[in-house]
């Protein structure tokens, strides 16, 4: 058979891009949904105009969104018995608990409130209104953790048995899954992570009104919100993703060692962490590099006198414990996507720091700054925060699933031995072209779309009835 | 009482809540051209399941996460067996459920055709190939020990599977035309009831040699009484509209979806996959279900969620309960 027509490859290449693709529009439902409830609790308390535009207006871009979010989302599920039906028999018992879960817990949840939300604006009381889109943001948050409790179990697989006999993984206890120390730590990572690209978000809307100096009532108050969450958000995806990569190195140490490319285990100062190494083609020896002694160390084991495991170490445990195979990752995804992730996400954080140094009230340098030759090229930064955060996004989970190689369930399955047995080359090929001609026609009407709803700018609010002084809320309709 | 009896009836429950929701929403997607003189009538039958299309698809979505945690090799089985034809399912629903989303961004006329096209598509290839799946899951196919399906995409489309998907698809349609009769008023109401007459009396023609061979090739006496009781209720249905009853119309109407679904799932009962070419390869709830462990947890989850789910959905069609006129819809767009 042609080797393009390889059922586990095209399946790989169709899961992945899928996934990916998916993963632009949760972190945006994630972060935007508590934003946009933020900014509605602030126009309840406060009943200050501003705050309902406010809304409104990143409710629109939330809405835009949101439905391919959803629809995206049915694909997710139905391909891991489309085309991981053996892996589909080998974990259902155990990783479709957690989906199921999330659906009747969560998402009926979120799917509902939404649309009370969005319709509801001249149906439901204030309050009653404004407890929907908190509903929302709630069951977003509660979705994600079901699923990354489910993707924990491919990362560390835990509260199972294999039942020889039927040849399959069993579940003994759910606590034990749900309370994954790797669902733990990746949960609140993927979380501040969201809130980071919901941040990066407003940040590019509002810098990008205030740079033509429009809408300033508006988006003045928007950037100071979006800058600090952006901060706040950064610095606690970074906090987390230190416990992430300390419960990586103790569940999957061979994901550590792809993520530096190293090949031989190192103690303390020779644990160093790599910036940026240029290798030969082949992979096998260095031409030049940056290199921080003892970070490495630091950062897996939290001591400076660490040993780090190296990946021909763990190859040929791996070959003791498992048999004859190679057990490596492709080095050279997981070593860059690890390091656009870090790049990016610190990028992102010092873009939040410089401006929140240059927009403080009395700042003499920012209000220099701002009216300077530079200012064209500090807005231009505060633009793209938004595609700097969701790049961060998108390569730590490129890094996480990779690194994972050859693994479909870490020590248990491996991807190879995961794929419907059924389901040919050729059938795969058309569902894989087909999801990528609509995906990517449907990439180019939604960023359209998004960027005119954004670039038109909060709309003004109707005015107040002239006796009662009451502004009737508007009805919103497809 | 036996967990693996339960997970079967909860996991009919899911796909008819489905059905009776999702089905309504592809038949008012389907009656866009038929129903829609202009824009605003078009905006008004898209607005009938404006705020509930999202929650009503999203059964579908509990329903598959539940038959993968409850019936892995059913849900392995099914899916991958019936690959092309789910990827058709899946292609249609983002087409249809972005449709509703992208169609009111921009005023051009060329613009909401082109996306009033895609909810018509998405809503009706839908109704279509669920009927051919479901119709093909009674009837069987071959599966090897394994339990992966043998056959290919065109085996899928047998004479008595076809029938099946012309089944769902009319009366889908008709269970939307219905709907919308219920949820507008005026002209727009009228019309709507005069088309549900129409298609209603073809439903019933084809709808009742479907059960009847359904009961005849593979049913048992459950499935045969409740394959006559979904015929009483849509013979009910199409009277009480023809009377202007829609309310009556409408809910014997989902009666009679979900009698037809459950009778289906009665009929297989307590296989879920029965195979064609040896009944040693057929899935049964026994084989094919997850550990009694799985299974009590489950149960919990359901126990705890389901009343909730009914309860807080069931609110938010109060809470959209009333008509949408096309006053309605040209008062929100003088708001813009």
């Amino acid at each position: 058979m042609n080797e393009w027509l390889d059922p586990l490859l095209l399946s790989r290449w169709q899961f992945g891009l899928t996934t990916v693709y998916h993963f632009l529009f949760v972190p945006i439902t994630i972060g935007m949904a508590l934003t946009v409830a933020l900014f509605q609790t602030a126009w309840v308390r406060t009943n200050k105009e501003k705050y309902l535009q406010l809304t409104k207006f990143f409710g629109k871009l939330f809405l835009i969104n949101f439905a391919m979010g959803v629809v995206t989302g049915i694909v997710q599920e139905f391909q891991f018995g489309m085309n991981w039906s053996d892996y589909s028999r080998f974990v259902g018992d155990v990783f479709g608990a957690p989906l199921a879960m999330e659906g009747l817990l969560a998402f009926f949840f979120e799917a509902t409130f939404i649309g009370l939300w969005i319709f509801g604006w001249d149906k439901l009381p204030r309050g009653l209104h404004l407890a929907t889109i908190w509903a929302t943001a709630v069951g977003t948050i509660l979705s994600a953790y079901f699923i990354i409790a489910a993707n924990a179990f491919m990362q560390n697989p835990v509260g199972y048995d294999i039942n020889e006999a039927k040849g399959r993984a069993e579940l003994t206890d759910i606590w034990a899954l749900l309370t994954n120390k790797v669902a733990l730590a990746a949960f609140p990572h993927t979380i501040f992570a969201c809130f980071m690209v919901a941040a990066g978000l407003i940040v590019t809307v509002a810098a990008w009104h205030l740079s033509r100096n429009q809408h300033l009532d508006t988006m003045r108050p928007a950037l100071k919100f979006g800058l600090w969450m952006m901060m706040i958000a950064g610095a606690l995806t970074v906090f987390t993703g230190d416990s992430l990569g300390l419960a990586m190195v103790q569940t999957q140490p061979m994901k550590m060692a792809a993520a530096e490319a190293m090949y031989t285990t190192a103690t303390g100062a020779d644990a160093s962490f790599s910036v940026f190494t240029l290798g030969t083609p082949d992979g096998v020896s260095e031409l030049f590099s940056i290199r921080i002694p003892y970070l490495l160390s630091f950062l897996s084991t939290h001591t400076f006198d660490g040993t780090v495991e190296g990946i021909n170490d763990l190859q040929a445990q791996y070959v003791q414990l498992y048999g004859p195979g190679d057990y490596t990752p492709t080095i050279w995804v997981t070593y860059w996507a690890f390091r656009w992730m870090i790049g990016l996400g610190l990028l992102h954080i010092v873009v939040a720091f410089v401006g929140l140094i240059l927009t403080r009230r009395k700042s003499a340098l920012g209000a220099r700054l701002l009216a300077g030759r530079w200012s064209r090229w500090i807005w231009k930064a505060a633009i793209w925060s938004f595609p700097l955060s969701l790049g961060a996004m998108i390569m730590g989970w490129i890094f996480t699933e990779m690194g994972r190689q050859p693994w479909l369930v870490f020590g248990l399955l491996k991807t190879a031995d995961g794929v419907s047995p059924n389901v040919s080359g050729l059938e795969v090929l058309i569902s894989l072209i087909a999801f990528t001609l609509i995906y990517g026609t449907l990439a180019v009407v939604e960023f359209k779309l998004i960027k005119k709803a954004a670039q038109k700018g909060p709309d003004d609010l109707p005015e107040p009835h002239p006796e009662t002084g009451v502004r009737r809320q508007e009805t919103t309709v497809y | 009482m036996d967990l693996t009896i339960l997970w079967f009836g909860i996991i009919a429950f899911l796909f008819i809540g489905y059905f009776v929701l999702d089905g309504f929403d592809f038949g008012v997607g389907m009656s866009l051209p038929f129903l829609g003189k202009d824009d605003t009538d078009r905006r008004v039958i898209i607005n009938t399941i404006g705020p509930i299309w999202d929650l009503n698809e999203t059964w579908l979505i509990v329903a598959g996460a539940s038959l993968f945690a409850a019936f892995p090799e059913w849900y392995a089985t099914l899916f991958s067996g019936f690959y092309l034809a789910l990827l058709v399912i899946l292609l249609s629903l983002i087409l249809r459920g972005v449709s509703f989303e992208y169609r009111h961004q921009r005023p051009e006329a060329a613009w909401k055709r082109r996306f009033d096209a895609m909810i018509v598509i998405g809503s009706a290839v839908p109704a279509l190939l669920w009927g051919v799946a479901f119709g093909n899951i009674v009837r069987g196919v071959p599966l090897d020990e394994g339990f992966n399906y043998t056959g290919s995409f065109f085996d899928l489309l047998n004479p008595y599977a076809l029938l099946a998907g012309v089944t769902t698809l009319l009366l889908f349609f008709t269970h939307g035309t219905l709907f919308v009769s219920l949820k507008t008023d005026g002209d727009l109401q009228q019309r709507a009831r005069r088309l549900a007459t129409r298609s209603g009396i073809l439903t019933i023609v084809v709808a009742a040699s479907f059960l009847l061979w359904t009961t005849l090739a593979y049913g048992t006496f459950w499935s045969a009484v409740l394959s006559a009781v979904a015929a009483v209720t849509l013979i009910v249905a199409v009277l009480a509209n023809a009377r202007g009853r829609e309310g009556w119309a409408f809910g014997a109407m989902a009666a009679t979806v979900a009698f037809a679904v459950l009778s289906l799932f009665l009929s297989l009962f307590p296989d879920v996959m029965p195979a064609s070419n040896d009944p040693a390869n057929s899935l049964t709830i026994a084989n094919a279900s997850s550990s009694a462990y799985t299974l009590q947890v489950m149960t919990w989850v359901a126990l705890v969620s389901l009343p909730l789910i009914l309860a807080y959905q069931g609110w938010t069609y109060w809470v959209f309960r009333k008509r949408v006129t096309r006053a309605h819809i040209e008062g929100a767009e003088a708001a813009h």
